[in-house]
């Protein structure tokens, strides 16, 4: 069967002459489930929602229904939705095709989304790499407000909402919710510990606040519109719906690709959606999930059994791309970014490169994280400069060893587990620097 | 008198734990480093403080816990022996942002823990100057005590440093060097939440991380030299220390400030009786762990080479010698034995006529001395000077004398104070006081001038140090500072609160107790307070306010009692 897209967030954007101006999205229907949903009651929504089985497309898959269901609404403190639009996972690039395409389905998202959780004031948290996309949000969300989808009494529904548009000052750490919610605040953006600091209850300006991806939300409307049951349909059980799968490396058609979760397969994707390995040559490596993820290693077998008893047993090319499969061959979704590595591609100089991403970015706040992610990327440096020493292979791994588990937020994860799962699958090209 | 409370604090709820197999009763909520001090469990920190907002970025306190196990319906799961199960988390946790709870097992000694601890000091390590031999805060620095109990003893690394400032001027009493920061925020989170000036920030990222003060700000709060106090390492130095002493050599001494009328406790650092610094004593019902930086930094007149160390007889005696007889420190310089044999026949003739006589005594004594200066004033007219300067809303009273509250309780200053000094100098001018004893005040500074001094037929006063005042006297007996004495303080609040000499001078100076207790004996009044004990227990039994008090009883940390 040859591999094929489900293009239900991506239907728009791609098609000849749409533009990112609100003519085009309600000519092609827009604004129709917010119409819908109006209708609705919140929790009649909340509860699609969480029939749908929508998972957060940001990087942690965490479901919607559930997320929305922790949030505090006995406190009397009004609750807020951030849209995190702060897309800066290294090989990651859908949530910026939305914006500057299609802008208008996020905010129809935001509003869907906020009128189920009885929100009065949203933010949207965008980049601030995306300097063109913070305009088009506006342009957009004056559009809408000019139309009454945006502001006081949205048609005549007794219902407001603000939507405020905040621009990041580029820091990858402000992606992180609770580090995005300090951020919004006008502060350092250090994340917060959990306990208590869970956003859902004590978020922005210690308020329940939701914070959700823009992929997530851009689902939303699709949810109302056609109904939690069938969005369900969609996709795979647990992994339901589409996913706008952003593949780039060594593959002949780089780009966005909105799949069914579970649908099709990793080689499907790279090797029908994607035209293949560049060069028609073997693909030694794939991040699966962002930059973030453990490194999959392209000769190796994936066995194991899956929840429900029955045995697996993959290769790359088996792997179902859905949230649940990646993470059983021990790596994970996260957020939609695949990198494929050829043959021809040097590890330790990759490794360096993500390494050096995540010294840069690191926030600082965490000992072992700031001053691992640093020592970590030097190390790399080194040894991919021709200054290997003896044993750096397993005083890289250590290094990073001593990070994970042990920090406020989860980038101790995001900057060891490359260097981990490099070393772990591909431990003869480090210790082939070793002098 | 002293009221007695009638509402006991709340009994704080409590929880069971066990902290590495001790099991033990803590308040419940209290968070797992102060709950293991129950045991005497040291889990080691650099950002957590018990007076600062909790952070949790060090990473330092890392321990292992179990949780009692329930089922969801809240029944307590049991193991085969009867016990609750224990689920141990798979994960580390912070013992700084971890509340106990019933049941709780914290570890703070296995192998996990270990290996983290070990890590963590590592990662601070790495890009750390190690210039420890040239460090102000060898020593008494975290780094170095953590690093020999909790370090793994070796570096593996292979990289070079960064680079980060140094010598940054941070204010006026405070350096700053970036590479020693461990980025632990204490001395922001004061700043911000405890002094109320949010001047200190961290700029830059990741393991480029600078501390540094705000643009178009410094850290020139009277309240910055806590942070130099709060630094677990040697990156914020006090300017007015660095580099005069090695702290191992410095003595400790209790003490408490006698800047101004709070009476924030302190320790009093000295070497062979020179004071190096003074930094606070924690006790809650004062200071906290506080104090203001013109506190702090008043100690230099301690040291100050040209203290009175002999008792001074005016050359020509009676008259006055007047203005320039007495130039050079030493001239009429006598034994202190000598000048009480001079003086008490002329004390005792002036004080035949109470009238005649005028006592200034010091809101800056003790207790002690100002119930004996009342005793020898008695009859006479006496008071105080008030001293004042700008309060603020933390810890600085209005009040500069440490003592007010003392000197009205014990009858020595007028109410309000200082408002008899007027009629004090007007009776020198007409000629009716003839006699003046004044204690540790340059009265010229306050209303009776020197030409007024001259004027008198005797002018006795005792004081530390050389004024214009000692120097109109015709006789001086040399007493000491706060810091070289026994003694107690009653504080704007009426906390009693004690000194304890921390160093000593050499000569004849003495506690003025001592002084005061020898002119008594002169007057022909039988007082034999050998020590400072039963002085205090004297007062005690005849001055209600201290009325069941021992000096014993005031310990460490001062008792309350009623000033109103």
């Amino acid at each position: 069967m040859a591999a094929v897209e489900r293009k239900l967030i991506t239907a728009r954007m791609d098609q000849p002459g749409y533009s990112n101006r609100l003519e085009s999205y309600l000519a092609a229907g827009g604004y129709g489930a917010l119409r819908k949903a109006l209708a609705m009651t919140p929790e009649a929504i909340r509860a699609e929602v969480s029939k749908a089985g929508l998972r957060g497309r940001g990087g942690a898959g965490f479901g919607c229904g559930l997320k929305w269901s922790l949030v505090d609404r006995k406190s009397g403190k009004p609750i807020y939705l951030i849209c995190n639009a702060d897309e800066s996972e290294p090989g990651t690039f859908k949530d910026k095709q939305i914006i500057y395409k299609d802008p208008h389905a996020l905010i129809e998202g935001i509003v869907c989304a906020s009128f189920a959780n009885g929100v009065k004031t949203a933010y949207i948290y965008i980049r601030g790499e995306f300097a063109e996309g913070y305009k088009i949000l506006v342009t957009a969300i004056e559009e809408a407000r000019a139309k009454n989808f945006v502001g006081a009494n949205i048609l005549g529904s007794g219902y407001s909402l603000e939507i405020f548009v905040h621009r990041g000052a580029g820091a990858y750490i402000c992606g992180e919710e609770t580090g995005l919610i300090e951020s919004l605040e006008g502060k350092r953006a250090y994340p917060r510990f959990k306990p208590p600091y869970f956003p859902a209850v004590l978020g922005l300006w210690m308020c329940p606040t939701i914070v959700n991806n823009v992929e997530t939300l851009c689902n939303i409307p699709l949810i109302v519109g056609m109904g939690g049951a069938e969005f369900s349909h969609i996709g795979t059980p647990n992994n339901t719906g589409t996913r706008m799968m952003c593949v780039s490396g060594h593959v002949n058609k780089p780009g966005y690709y909105e799949v069914e979760l579970g649908k099709i397969t990793l080689g499907e994707l790279i090797n029908g959606l994607c035209g293949g390995v560049s060069g028609g040559r073997k693909a030694k490596a794939i991040i699966p999930g962002g930059s973030s993820a453990k490194v999959m290693r392209c000769d190796e077998r994936f066995k194991g059994k899956k929840r429900d008893g029955t045995e697996y047993d993959w290769s790359w090319q088996d792997v179902p791309v859905d949230f649940d499969s990646v993470a059983m061959i021990g790596s994970m979704a996260g957020s939609g970014g695949v990198i494929v590595l050829d043959e021809t591609a040097d590890l330790p100089k990759a490794l360096a490169n993500i390494a050096e991403f995540y010294a840069h970015e690191s926030c600082g706040q965490c000992t072992p994280c700031r001053e691992g992610s640093l020592w970590m990327a030097k190390a790399l440096h080194r040894m991919t400069h021709g200054r290997a020493m003896k044993g750096d292979t397993d005083y890289l791994k250590s290094i990073a060893d001593n990070i994970p588990g042990r920090t406020i937020c989860p980038f101790g994860e995001a900057c060891s587990w490359p260097v981990q799962s490099f070393i772990e699958k591909f431990r003869d090209d480090f210790a082939k620097l070793e002098k | 008198m002293a009221e007695t409370p009638t509402t006991a604090a709340p009994t704080p709820e409590m929880v069971n734990v066990t902290i590495n197999g001790t099991a033990i009763r803590v308040p419940k909520g209290i968070n797992v480093i102060e709950a293991a001090r129950y045991v005497g469990v040291f889990i080691p920190h650099y950002c957590y403080h018990p007076k600062l907002a909790v952070a949790g970025n060090c990473r330092m306190c890392m321990v292992e816990i179990g949780e009692a196990m329930f089922t969801p319906d809240r029944q307590p799961v049991l193991e085969a022996n009867g016990k609750q199960k224990i689920v141990m988390q798979p994960r580390l946790v912070i013992g700084c942002n971890t509340p106990v709870k019933e049941g709780m097992v914290v570890v703070t000694n296995s192998a996990a823990v270990t290996q983290a601890q070990n890590a963590v000091l590592e990662f601070l390590l790495i890009n750390h100057p190690l210039d420890c031999p040239i460090c102000d805060q060898a020593g008494e620095c975290k780094l170095q005590e953590y690093s020999v109990e909790f370090g793994a003893g070796a570096s593996r690394f292979r990289e070079e440093k960064v680079h980060k400032p140094k010598k940054v001027d941070l204010g006026p009493r405070v350096m700053l060097d970036d590479e020693r920061c461990v980025l632990c925020s204490r001395c922001i989170r004061f700043m911000r939440d405890i002094a109320k000036d949010d001047c200190l920030g961290i700029v830059e990222r990741g393991s480029h991380s600078t501390l540094t003060c705000w643009p178009g700000k410094k850290l020139d709060s009277n309240y910055s030299l806590n942070t130099v106090d709060l630094c677990p390492v040697g990156a914020l130095t006090d300017k007015d220390f660095r580099f005069k002493m090695r702290t191992w050599f410095l003595k400790e001494s209790k003490s408490i400030c006698t800047s101004c009328a709070t009476g924030c406790n302190t320790v009093i650092w000295s070497r062979e009786n020179v004071v190096y610094r003074q930094t606070p004593r924690s006790n809650d019902a004062v200071n906290e762990c506080w104090m203001c930086d013109a506190g702090r930094l008043n100690y230099k007149f301690i040291n100050d080479p040209n203290r009175l160390t002999k008792a001074i007889v005016a050359p020509a005696s009676l008259p006055a010698a007047g203005k320039g007889s007495g130039a050079g420190k030493d001239a009429g310089a006598t034994s202190y034995a000598d000048a009480l044999k001079q003086l008490g026949p002329k004390l005792r003739a002036a004080l035949a006529n109470r009238d005649s006589v005028a006592f200034i005594g010091s809101a800056r004594a003790t207790n002690e001395e100002l119930y004996l200066f009342a005793k020898l004033a008695k009859g006479s007219v006496s008071d105080c000077v008030p001293r004042s300067w700008t309060a603020d809303s933390f810890l600085v009273k209005a009040d500069r004398n440490p003592n007010s509250a003392g000197a009205k309780l014990l009858g020595v200053a007028a109410e309000p104070m200082g408002s008899k000094l007027a009629a004090i100098a007007d009776g020198i001018k007409s000629g009716k006081i003839k006699t003046l004893v004044v204690h540790q005040e340059d009265v010229t500074k306050h209303g009776i001038a020197a030409e007024l001094l001259a004027k008198l037929s005797l002018l006795l006063v005792i004081d530390f140090k050389q004024t214009a005042t000692t120097k109109a006297a015709h006789f001086v007996l040399p007493g000491v500072t706060f810091a070289e004495k026994r003694g107690t303080f009653t504080n704007a609040k009426g906390r009693v609160q004690r000194v304890w000499p921390a160093v000593s001078l050499d000569g004849e100076a003495r506690p003025e107790w001592e002084i005061f207790r020898d002119l008594l004996r002169e007057l022909g009044g039988v007082d034999n307070h050998l020590d400072i004990a039963a002085l205090f227990a004297d007062m005690a039994g005849n001055v209600p306010a201290f009325a069941g008090l021992t000096l014993a009883k005031v310990g460490d940390e001062g008792v309350q009692i009623s000033v109103s």
